[in-house]
């Protein structure tokens, strides 16, 4: 025992914080089951979408002899009407779906909420237009607004991205606009003005850090709303044109097989297996979005 | 004046505003139409004088606000243009009244809204009032789960399980919806029924969590906690203290999701082949038909506004605090 006590090693400890890493490892280790349910079926999702060329068994145009072929061991669910691999088409429609859908977001935020900042920062005749300008965009349905928009500019992923991120950027928009709004009056934005930094600063430095919790599970949600309205668009047939393959015209493409659900169950399944893979990612950032909304405002179903 | 008419009054003029302002963004469509639309129109064989012909036609040739004025007012008569589609580069016009075109269709798809709604509105109310008295029970939880599982559901999934359950496995119903004019009542309504049943399963989820949530704040507030502690039956409680303050938030519920059924039918028409406004919304954008697409983008923008007009006049008119002013 030659060894003597001293508190002065564990006094030089305390000073010491967990890394952010562990303080996500522990939050994330008190997620509830739905919570984790969500955040791994989002990361299959991404892994299959970007690493499909490895992954999936065909190319994602390549036609084989047989249209309609019945699920084998070849062709895991089949063929489609003209004898593409639908196993491998579903794969590579991970990652134009949701890629497309991931694109069209970020841009829906980058529009409205940098309008949406600087509206709640000036709150002056700027406010008022881009207000009522954002309040008669929402009167009309988003479905039917982009309808008539991609009748006018045609149906190509660009203008599919450009048109579908304006229209969602009115919602975020106004999130942005009311939540900056209860920020910008604080005292240190006050400040902030006072010792003279410009517009940009007070955007990126002292309002954003403040309304980001929102703001992130705003962006789940509208996620999901582009990614279903993306889908429900070339369901219809004017969203992603063939050859590409993606979920929502593969669902109008293979739906006559089922009719043939009587005789080969399999078969009647094969349009169902893109719908639902459109419906399970939704239902996992809606989970995920959930727990986040918990966490971060303490908001919670009143029990 | 009545603080109530003033207030409806002005909820009113900003309705009219709204309407115009959505008429001039669906007007001005045509101007951003990319220059050589007239040869996707009319082929690539077209005359100059066929291309200035259908040019003058549309009023290319005069300034943009008096082909609004223009617009507008044959609108307001019912007049909707004429379609692009039957014009041929050699001049001979077949096309048809956008007004005919849309007519019986618009017939149909008021038909399907209809019946959706008269079942969807009393159901959605009563899962919601009783999950909200009952709430955190078996039932409720059960109620919820199901709600949340078809809201996530895109609308197409919900039709294509529908048919595979009702149609291709069991068949119940027909999976194609061609009605016409002269298609009976109930026989119209039997067609009907699949697709009403998928708008049915997306709006009652919607609404009666909506419905289920406003009672659920409702009750929770101080004063229905008062009545309680006073001693007075459940049933009063409901009735007079809780439900004139509920008409506000339930009107806003119906006809939010009325205003979503208006989406919502878009969707299901092309999956059930229902010769409704929708349907031909979706052919005359893949066909790039911009008066066909106009009239019905105005007629769905119309309809939206105005029931969200309606949810809001309802619940300024009966808001306790405005009906009994200090």
């Amino acid at each position: 025992m030659t060894e003597t006590y001293s508190a002065k090693d564990e006094v030089g400890q305390v000073r010491q914080r967990r890394s952010r890493w562990d303080r996500i490892w522990t939050e994330l280790k008190k997620a509830p089951i739905t919570a984790w349910f969500g955040m791994i079926v989002i990361a299959i999702y991404v892994i299959v979408a970007v690493f499909a060329p490895f992954i999936a068994p065909y190319g994602e145009a390549e036609v084989h002899p047989l249209p309609f072929a019945p699920w084998s061991p070849e062709h895991l669910f089949g063929t489609d009407q003209i004898g593409r691999d639908v196993f491998s088409r579903l794969i590579y429609g991970a990652r134009n779906t949701i890629g497309i859908a991931f694109l069209t977001t970020i841009l829906a935020f980058l529009i409205g909420g940098g309008l949406g900042l600087v509206a709640a920062i000036n709150q002056s005749w700027l406010d008022q237009i881009l207000s009522r300008a954002v309040d008669v965009l929402m009167a009309i349905p988003a479905l039917i607004f982009a309808l008539m928009l991609l009748s006018i500019f045609g149906s190509s992923v660009w203008s599919l991205v450009v048109i579908i991120a304006l229209l969602d950027s009115t919602r975020v928009f106004r999130l942005t606009r009311a939540v900056a709004m209860n920020v910008v009056v604080m005292d240190f934005v006050e400040a902030a003005r006072l010792r003279g930094e410009g517009l940009g600063w007070v955007m990126r430095r002292e309002i954003l850090p403040n309304i980001l919790p929102p703001l992130v599970a705003e962006f789940g949600l509208r996620f999901c709303f582009v990614f279903l309205t993306i889908a429900a668009l070339s369901f219809l047939g004017v969203g992603i044109q063939p050859p590409t393959a993606d979920w929502g015209s593969m669902v109008r493409q293979n739906a006559s097989l089922i009719q043939f659900a009587q005789y080969d169950l399999k078969a009647g399944l094969t349009p169902i297996l893109p719908a639902a893979a459109i419906a399970l990612l939704t239902i996992a950032v809606n989970f995920v979005v959930d727990w986040f909304l918990i966490k971060t405002s303490g908001l919670r179903d009143e029990v | 004046m009545h603080p109530i008419l003033t207030t409806v009054l002005q909820r009113l003029a900003m309705g009219v505003i709204t309407l115009f302002f959505v008429s001039l963004i669906i007007f001005s469509a045509v101007e951003f139409l990319p220059g050589d639309f007239t040869e996707a129109i009319l082929g690539q064989s077209a005359t100059d004088e066929t291309v200035a012909a259908f040019r003058a036609e549309l009023g290319l040739d005069k300034p943009a606000y008096l082909r609004y004025i223009d617009w507008i007012g044959a609108v307001m008569q019912g007049d909707l243009g004429q379609s692009f589609s039957g014009r041929s580069a050699s001049g001979v016009d077949r096309s048809r009244a956008v007004a005919d075109l849309i007519g019986p269709r618009l017939h149909n798809t008021l038909f399907l809204a209809l019946m959706t709604a008269l079942v969807a509105v009393p159901l959605a109310l009563f899962l919601g009032i009783t999950t909200a008295l009952w709430r955190g029970s078996f039932y409720d939880r059960s109620v919820n789960a199901v709600t949340l599982t078809t809201i996530s559901m895109p609308e197409f999934l919900v039709a294509y399980l529908l048919i595979l359950l009702l149609v291709s496995l069991n068949p119940v119903f027909p999976s194609l919806a061609n009605i016409d004019a002269d298609t009976p009542f109930w026989e119209r309504v039997y067609k009907s029924a699949l697709p009403a049943l998928t708008l049915l399963l997306v709006i009652v989820a919607h609404m009666m969590r909506m419905t289920r949530a406003a009672i659920i704040n409702l009750l929770a507030s101080p004063y229905i906690e008062m009545a309680r502690l006073k001693g007075l039956s459940p049933a009063t409680v409901i009735l007079r203290h809780a439900l004139p303050n509920a008409w506000a938030p339930i009107a806003n519920v119906v006809a939010f999701n009325l205003a979503y059924l208006v989406v919502g039918v878009v969707v299901v028409e092309v999956v059930f082949v229902y010769p409704g406004i929708g349907q031909l919304m979706v052919d005359s954008v893949s066909a790039r038909d911009i008066p066909v697409v106009q009239a019905c983008a105005l007629i769905f923008a119309g309809t939206y506004i105005l029931l969200n007009l309606i949810a809001d006049i309802v619940s300024i008119v009966t808001n306790p605090r405005l009906l009994h002013p200090r």
